[in-house]
């Protein structure tokens, strides 16, 4: 069930801190290549950043790291088992080590937040009812919302719903947390909020957090390591201080928002005065 | 020309392509079934009951109505031939052999069936399928295995229900308004349906019931994860339910004449 790549092992100066490496990586939706040769390492309890500009591709890699998409060509290893190589009951498993916050929460509508939260644990264990209770109390508490228990989804805030999911996410104590554009659409409170949770979860539980994010003030405060994507390479790595003293053109564009670069503010289109005086035929 | 032989050979590979697709997830569904009736019989009760119990209003009013006018219809032209004592007889057959699994079929494709298009497509759009995948529990499995079987299970019923309002309609039109003789009505209907129309009335109800369940969750989990793909998939819903129902209505009857 579980192929281990041998001949990698070698080839890839593979260390125990790597959590995860993506290696050669190449993904295409249709004849648009959004990953072409993609390397790319996360290490173990640490706090990694994936940012880049938009449309880059970063949810689909947060998809082809966790198997909802599979790669054309490259090997994705976590913890050293290779992805692609897992059936239906491994992935499953492997699965069960990975906790993921959706950019909208992806709260179940037909559960109230306290049943949200222990979906996992019902689907999984053979929990008590009161231990549950116990569990799915303690990690509400951990997120400051024990007290909306009782709430529906649909009368959350959206900085409340992303809290609950968080919730939900590392119920199952996973080793992995995935954050998916946490910090989209929050007003200043609750994006300090979610900013700190972010760090305090991966320091006090020890496990390893991966942010897909392009807000690179509140990346930068909680990261440990960023890569920032475009063209479907890695462009630079590093800390944020690091990208924010880097030389690169692209790399001074995104970290600084600036709005002309390589990343061009133009849309490709037409010679702007023939389109405007009607030359253009199409 | 080449186009349009290309465009033919296209059209036929998606729609082989399709119904393959089809075919695997009705499997699919049929593999995960025993063992979400063996070990999640709460899910699957509650998708009966909002499959089931939720449509009875429409099913109730409905089949009372088209009782009453097949009373109406039945009476009139067969008082033309003085046969208005087989009133029961013709009511009672084109209930259990025919309308009561076809009308039951299309009302529950309007009401459930719709119902559970969106609910699985907005699931989709809103990322909770997805969600589901990333904590390891099977959005077929968990979704929408138990709302197939609650659709499966309740059909029967519906249209059991459908066909019982409907002759208390017919027998209010006929005898209480049209003074058709009681003791006719009912004798007339005992003497002239048998088993085996009551058997052909069954199987059809349990496979419109296991069509239009599938058609709904297929094109709920297929949906675009859009506003407007949600909407054309529950609008599929109803047309290509009413279309196979009435297909397979044609074929069954054609088997069992």
């Amino acid at each position: 069930m579980l192929r281990r790549p041998e001949n990698w092992l070698t080839a890839l100066d593979r260390s125990p801190d790597n959590l995860i490496e993506i290696r050669d990586l190449m993904y295409s939706r249709g004849s648009r290549v959004i990953f072409k040769d993609l390397n790319l390492t996360i290490k173990r309890g640490e706090v990694t950043a994936l940012m880049g500009p938009s449309g880059t591709g970063k949810t689909t890699l947060l998809r082809l790291i966790t198997r909802q998409l599979v790669p054309q060509h490259g090997v994705i290893f976590v913890d050293g088992i290779d992805i692609s190589s897992l059936n239906q009951a491994g992935l499953y498993e492997m699965r069960k080590r990975f906790g993921m916050l959706f950019q909208n929460g992806a709260l179940l509508t037909d559960y109230n937040v306290f049943e949200n939260v222990a979906f996992p644990l019902r689907e999984h264990t053979n929990l008590s009812n009161r231990l549950i209770r116990h569990v799915v109390l303690t990690k509400l508490h951990a997120v400051g919302l024990r007290g909306a228990a009782d709430m529906w989804p649909a009368e959350l805030s959206g900085g409340m719903a992303r809290r609950v999911a968080l919730a939900r996410a590392m119920v199952m104590d996973p080793e992995i947390l995935i954050y998916d554009e946490p910090f989209v659409g929050l007003d200043p409170i609750s994006m300090g909020v979610i900013v700190r949770l972010v760090r305090r979860m991966n320091d006090a539980l020890g496990i390893t957090s991966i942010v897909v994010s392009h807000d690179v003030a509140e990346v930068s405060t909680v990261a440990d390591c960023s890569y920032l994507i475009s063209d479907g390479k890695v462009a630079a790595s590093g800390s944020p201080d690091e990208l924010h003293a880097a030389n690169s053109e692209l790399v001074r564009q995104f970290m600084h928002g600036m709005a002309d670069g390589p990343v061009a503010f133009h849309f490709e289109a037409p010679n702007y005065a023939e389109q405007l005086l009607g030359r253009d035929t199409e | 020309m080449n186009t349009l032989i290309r465009d033919i050979y296209n059209s036929v590979h998606e729609f082989v392509r399709t119904f393959g697709a089809f075919q695997l997830f009705f499997l699919r569904l049929v593999r995960h079934s025993p063992r979400m009736i063996v070990k999640r019989p709460g899910l699957v009760v509650k998708q009966i009951y909002n499959a089931g119990a939720l449509s009875l209003v429409i099913i109730m009013v409905c089949g009372f109505f088209v009782g009453g006018v097949l009373g109406l219809q039945g009476y009139a032209n067969l008082s033309r031939f003085n046969a208005e004592d087989s009133v029961g007889t013709v009511v009672a057959l084109a209930l259990i052999k025919e309308l009561g699994p076809v009308i039951t079929a299309l009302l529950f494709a309007g009401r459930a069936g719709t119902a559970l298009s969106s609910e699985i497509g907005l699931m989709k759009a809103t990322d909770q399928l997805a969600a589901m995948e990333m904590m390891a529990v099977n959005p077929v499995r968990r979704v929408l295995v138990p709302r197939f079987l609650g659709g499966v299970v309740a059909m029967p019923f519906l249209v059991a229900i459908f066909t019982c309002i409907g002759l208390f309609g017919a027998h209010l039109v006929s005898i209480d308004l049209l003074s058709v003789d009681v003791g006719a009505f009912w004798q007339q209907m005992q003497l002239s349906v048998s088993i085996d129309d009551i058997q052909e009335g069954v199987i059809k109800s349990f496979v419109f019931g296991v069509v239009a369940s599938l058609l709904a969750v297929w094109e709920g989990y297929n949906a675009i994860p859009t506003a407007e793909g949600v909407g054309r998939a529950t609008t599929r819903t109803v047309v290509i339910s009413a279309i196979a129902v009435l297909i397979l209505d044609f074929m069954i009857t054609a088997v069992m004449l």
